[in-house]
């Protein structure tokens, strides 16, 4: 709601500056988003008259004016105006005058000739009108009138913010009754007399809509001139509420809906046939509208009929047929009332909003119909001429204001504060809420005004907003603060953060819509959740996996000459629609050297195994295990599925080489992705004794075929591993000299201790010997 | 006889003292000590002399074993300090060096902010709570007030997904499913991702909301003011920020402010904030007769921005690791 200061104040004038106002208007939750001059600062300009022009001796594009500025005798003044010339009334801007941009005007002679001043334009005062050449004034402008008082220059602009319950504010009378409400200024306008009837024409009106409309005015006015020019009063206020001026008619309706918050819509009242019926659409129907659009029509859907059909989209916008064109001569004018429960959301069904549907469906003053009518029929009367035929009113149920209840206790319950029940009243009553009260509870009717106040905690806000939030304590009144569980075998989500930062990963976050491809090549995914109203095509789709964002941050860095990126992300990622279908994810890459360049370390690249070690990390004290698998977006020989407690968590590996390639990557990537929930459960720590006698430590070198899992024969000597085993790991892999082709050995370190006594070597002995047994019983062999 | 012992001593001492490494020190050693030493010859001589002459002689030449087994010692001592003074040298590290191995990474600015705000809202109670992105129509908007054709759903401009839910256009869903989960009282605060059609330096389709609740009875508009200033005086460790709440209208909260600090450009929205509208917790279970609440909701992302003077949303999401890196 954008509207000029001084069309408010000819409302109402409180005693306050204009920043004064707008902060009023803010603190009360009208809040005023931009105050913008109507024009720059600028003085010493004045309505002047050109006399007369010849031409100047020296220069063919100059002309030496005199002007008459009011004074007894005129000014002479070079001007290059292309358009001068004598009778003309302009800006004259005089010697000692400050134009916008700090231009100061001196006495000059300019190509010899002497000048006293300067003849404006619209650009030069910083009041763009769009014409090469000098302001052009009116002809009856009074010469020698300061020109900022002539068009009225010393005026704001506010641009208000309005929420959606404050649309009885959608209007200059609006605005000006809540500053009354909050100033106690008095508002000055009043009801416009009815215009009396001075032809009989009119038009029936049925009501077939119940009570999505309930009220509808209707009246002829005949021999109309449309080509009457709008005066500039009317022009400028439209103008500085962001309105382009078109015609008299339509600026008449324009400006009372700006004045009083009534859309109002003007019918060629020839293009109609017979009665005008309110009703809702037959599925199916059609209209071509004012914007030229052709819709097809819903049954919730109120139009305007004739004889016949629909004339217009009520309280939307009206039919191309039935409009206003040059030439037309009567008018039939509407000011109707219509609920916002049967106007909201169709405007965007159909893909545009209007200033009509903007207020309809957030509600329009029921109680403004007739004098909005009066209202327009008096101006265009005045503008266009014209004779009015009778208003046809047509009434039903109209919308109920039943008194709401508000507890006094309440208002102390729900703010903090407690306020007398006089000062309630009196801030209730100032907003033009009517009120009874008795005992705790005063009643409150609210005016046909307010749509927005139907529960008790719609007048809490009232009083709150009036006697200013500011004015509320801040004080903590419920101090009880238990204390929050923290349970042991939980550990936070950032944790797992902290862990991979520690690791050298920086956090990433990504867009959880991404590029559909993205689900195809990474997750193989073709039937991801689709967006129906994606901001761009490569947003289309729910991703499912990390992996794309994490690759296109790779790739992003790459492009930046980055030689090393390791990053992760912890998001969610969808399956599906459902909240059980979308977990939380951690994932990471790593790509480039294992370390950064630097003098101590050789410079390799990361592979498979750091990253099996980062996963670890995060796993531990669990310990996971590892198992081949074919992934859409791996290497087939390098990509494990990730077993906890054998259930899978996840995947690691590196990227397939043909999405290395598909996404210029220059080289792989290893990532993994893991489940968020799995990661979430920390294990108490469970403590044995510690054994006082010596550890015994064996190696075994087991030659097995090259295809062979070291995760697998260790498996098999853990499963084979007597009670004081403690440990097996294995510290080496070798090929080569001394072991065959196809072959490898894997060396084991076995660890035994008893919690009891000293091992002997014979109990030594025998389960190495059981270790070596189970461990060629399953291919393998020792060697030696 | 015993100034020949002196010259033998002086010769030997002067024989130790020129040796360079424990090897010549044994063999100078063994040159004056050893049984075909010099001294050991004078000890054996001492056999062949008269008795008067033995006593005499005797404490001359075993004077001179100790005085020469004394600068054995310290020859044996200056020749380990050497030693180890020469070791040390050598070992000697460039500690200018860089450090070897890996440094660490960081976590992502709104992470960051996240965990401030976080653990302010946990040191009085709060609890930190989470829900799905695709949310339904129900907890998105009718829960919270917000019926089919609601002007108010114009304010958030909604993802939709084929089936008609909605990518969450904040984080107050998470408050619906809380409620309607646990009984009063309840003080939660949720941290997630949310989602606009809108795409600027200011506005990311996506960005990261922190919404936050209590309910219970007794909790009124005084709470809110209170504990929402404590927060941004502690968040930006201000004690005397200056904040200011100003009339607004959501759907969900009622009476509802928007959240302004005084910044060196003048008062900065940076948030909203309301009592649980009484239609809500209907909605949820909760009697609003008998609990009344406050809740609130502000964008991580702006928190983000101020704190660390960054201007363009879209930094936070383009994942630069020159950018990325200076959250360490």
């Amino acid at each position: 709601m954008k509207f000029s200061e001084n069309w408010l104040r000819t409302w109402v004038n409180p005693e306050l500056s204009s920043e004064e106002l707008a902060h009023l208007l803010t603190m009360a939750g009208l809040e005023v988003e931009e105050t913008e001059s109507a024009a720059p600062a600028f003085d010493n300009v004045f309505v002047a008259e050109v006399l007369s022009t010849t031409k100047h001796p020296d220069a063919d594009r100059l002309n030496v004016c005199t002007v008459n500025v009011g004074e007894a005798e005129p000014l002479q003044i070079v001007c290059g105006a292309p358009n001068v010339k004598p009778g003309l009334k302009v800006p004259c801007a005089r010697i000692g005058a400050a134009l916008p941009g700090d231009f100061k005007i001196k006495r000059a002679k300019v190509r010899g000739v002497e000048s006293f001043g300067m003849l404006c334009s619209g650009d030069e005062l910083g009041i763009p009108d769009g014409v090469d050449g000098l302001l052009v004034l009116p002809a009856d402008a009074p010469v020698g009138t300061p020109l900022r008082d002539y068009l009225q220059l010393d005026d704001q602009l506010f641009t208000i913010k309005l929420t959606p319950n404050r649309a009885d504010c959608l209007s200059i009378k609006g605005v000006a009754r809540e500053v009354s409400a909050l100033t106690g200024a008095v508002v000055n306008a009043g009801a416009t007399p009815p215009v009396a009837a001075t032809i009989d024409d009119q038009r029936n009106i049925k009501l077939a809509a119940g009570t999505a409309c309930p009220r509808y005015a209707g009246r002829v006015i005949r021999n109309v001139d449309q080509a009457a020019p709008t005066p500039d009063w009317m022009k400028q206020r439209l103008v500085r509420a962001g309105l382009r001026p078109i015609s008299a008619i339509v600026d008449v309706t324009n400006y009372v809906l700006l004045e009083l918050g009534q859309p109002l819509h003007a019918f060629d009242n020839a293009k109609l046939q017979g009665d005008i019926t309110v009703r809702f659409a037959q599925q199916g129907e059609r209209i071509t509208l004012l914007n030229d659009k052709d819709v097809a029509l819903d049954a919730d859907m109120l139009v305007i009929a004739d004889a016949t059909g629909a004339v217009a989209l009520a309280g939307i916008m009206g039919g191309g047929h039935s409009a206003v064109e040059a030439g037309a001569r009567d008018i039939f004018l509407e000011s109707a009332y219509f609920a916002p429960e049967a106007i909201a959301g169709r405007a965007r069904r159909l893909g545009f909003s209007s200033d009509a549907s903007h207020r309809f469906e957030r509600g329009v003053d029921f109680g403004e119909a007739r004098d909005a009518m009066e209202r327009a029929t008096r101006l265009i009367l005045d503008l266009c001429g014209g004779e009015p035929g009778p208003v046809i009113e047509a009434v039903e149920q109209l919308p109920a204001r039943p008194p709401v209840a508000l507890r006094v206790s309440r208002v102390e319950r729900v703010l903090g504060l407690a306020l007398p029940a006089a000062r309630i009243v009196a801030i209730l009553e100032r907003l033009g809420l009517s009120t009874t009260v008795d005992g705790d509870t005063i009643a409150v009717t609210p005016p046909s005004y307010r749509f927005d106040i139907q529960i008790e905690e719609d007048l809490i806000e009232e009083i709150a907003r009036v006697y200013g939030y500011d004015n509320i304590p801040v004080s903590i009144s419920v101090a009880r603060t238990p204390m929050l569980p923290q349970p042991g075998d939980v550990r936070p989500k950032i944790a797992l953060k902290h862990i991979l930062v520690a690791r050298d990963y920086q956090e990433a976050v990504n867009y959880a819509f991404v590029e559909e491809q993205w689900e195809a090549d990474f997750a193989a995914n073709t039937q991801p959740v689709k967006l129906l109203n994606p901001i761009a095509s490569q947003m289309s789709v729910m991703r499912s996996t990390l992996f794309g964002g994490l690759i296109n941050g790779l790739k992003h860095n790459i492009n930046r000459k980055q030689d090393r990126v390791r990053l992760f992300e912890v998001a969610r990622v969808f399956h599906g629609k459902g909240a059980d279908q979308q977990p939380e994810k951690i994932a990471a890459l790593a790509w480039g050297p294992r370390e950064a360049e630097q003098w101590g370390i050789a410079r390799e690249r990361i592979d498979f195994f750091d990253m099996k070690a980062d996963v670890a990390a995060l796993l531990a004290p669990r310990v996971a295990q590892f198992q081949p698998v074919e992934h859409p977006a791996l290497h087939p020989g390098r990509a494990a599925t990730v077993l906890l407690d054998g259930q899978p968590i996840g995947v690691l590996g590196e990227l397939h080489p043909k999405w290395v390639q598909a996404y210029e990557l220059v080289h792989a990537p290893v990532l993994f992705e893991l489940d968020v929930a799995a990661l979430l459960h920390a294990r108490k720590a469970e403590v044995v004794a510690v054994s006082k006698f010596q550890p015994v430590r064996r190696d075994l070198a087991l030659i097995v075929d090259e295809d062979r899992a070291a995760g697998e024969v260790l498996a098999v000597l853990q499963e084979a591993a007597a009670a004081f085993v403690t440990e097996i790991a294995l510290f080496d892999v070798y090929r080569g000299k001394g072991v065959a082709e196809e072959k490898k050995s894997l060396a084991f370190k076995v660890l035994m201790q008893d919690t009891h006594k000293t091992l002997t070597d014979e109990e030594v002995d025998a389960a190495v010997a059981k270790l070596i047994r189970r461990a060629e019983a399953a291919g393998a062999t020792l060697r030696v | 006889m015993v100034a020949n012992v002196q010259s033998i001593l002086d010769e030997g001492i002067a024989a130790l003292n020129a040796t360079n490494d424990p090897v010549e020190l044994e063999n100078a050693k063994a040159r004056y000590t050893g049984k075909e030493g010099a001294i050991t010859a004078l000890l054996k001589q001492l056999a062949t002399l008269p008795p008067e002459e033995k006593k005499t002689f005797g404490a001359t030449v075993n004077q001179a074993k100790q005085a020469f087994e004394a600068a054995l010692t310290a020859r044996r001592e200056t020749l380990a300090a050497e030693k180890l003074a020469r070791q040390l040298a050598a070992e000697a590290l460039d500690v200018t060096l860089p450090a070897r191995g890996r440094a660490s990474g960081g976590l992502h600015p709104v992470t960051l902010v996240q965990q401030r705000i976080e653990a302010l809202f946990r040191s009085i109670g709060f609890e930190v709570a989470d829900g799905p992105e695709i949310e339904t129509d129900f907890h998105n908007f009718k829960a919270l007030n917000m019926p089919d054709n609601h002007p108010a759903r114009d304010m958030a401009d909604t993802f939709y997904v084929e089936g008609g839910e909605v990518l969450r256009t904040h984080t107050s869903p998470i408050q619906v499913r809380y409620m309607l989960d646990h009984q009063p009282p309840i003080k939660i605060v949720a941290p997630g991702r949310v989602y606009r059609v809108d795409s600027d330096a200011t506005h990311s389709p996506m960005f990261h909301q922190m919404e936050g609740l209590w309910v219970e009875e007794g909790v009124s508009f005084a709470d809110l003011k209170s504990v929402i200033t404590d927060w941004l005086r502690n968040f930006f460790e201000d004690e005397t920020l200056q904040v200011r709440f100003r009339p607004s209208f959501f759907p969900f909260t009622e009476p509802s402010a928007e959240v302004d600090v005084l910044g060196q450009r003048g008062w900065l929205e940076i948030g909203g904030c309301g009592m649980v509208h009484p239609n809500v917790l209907r909605n949820v279970n909760i009697d609003p007769e008998r609990y009344t609440g406050f809740a609130f909701g502000f964008g991580l992302d702006r928190f983000a921005m101020l704190y660390y003077g960054v201007n363009d949303l879209r930094l936070f999401f383009e994942n630069d690791l020159s950018f990325l890196g200076q959250f360490k």
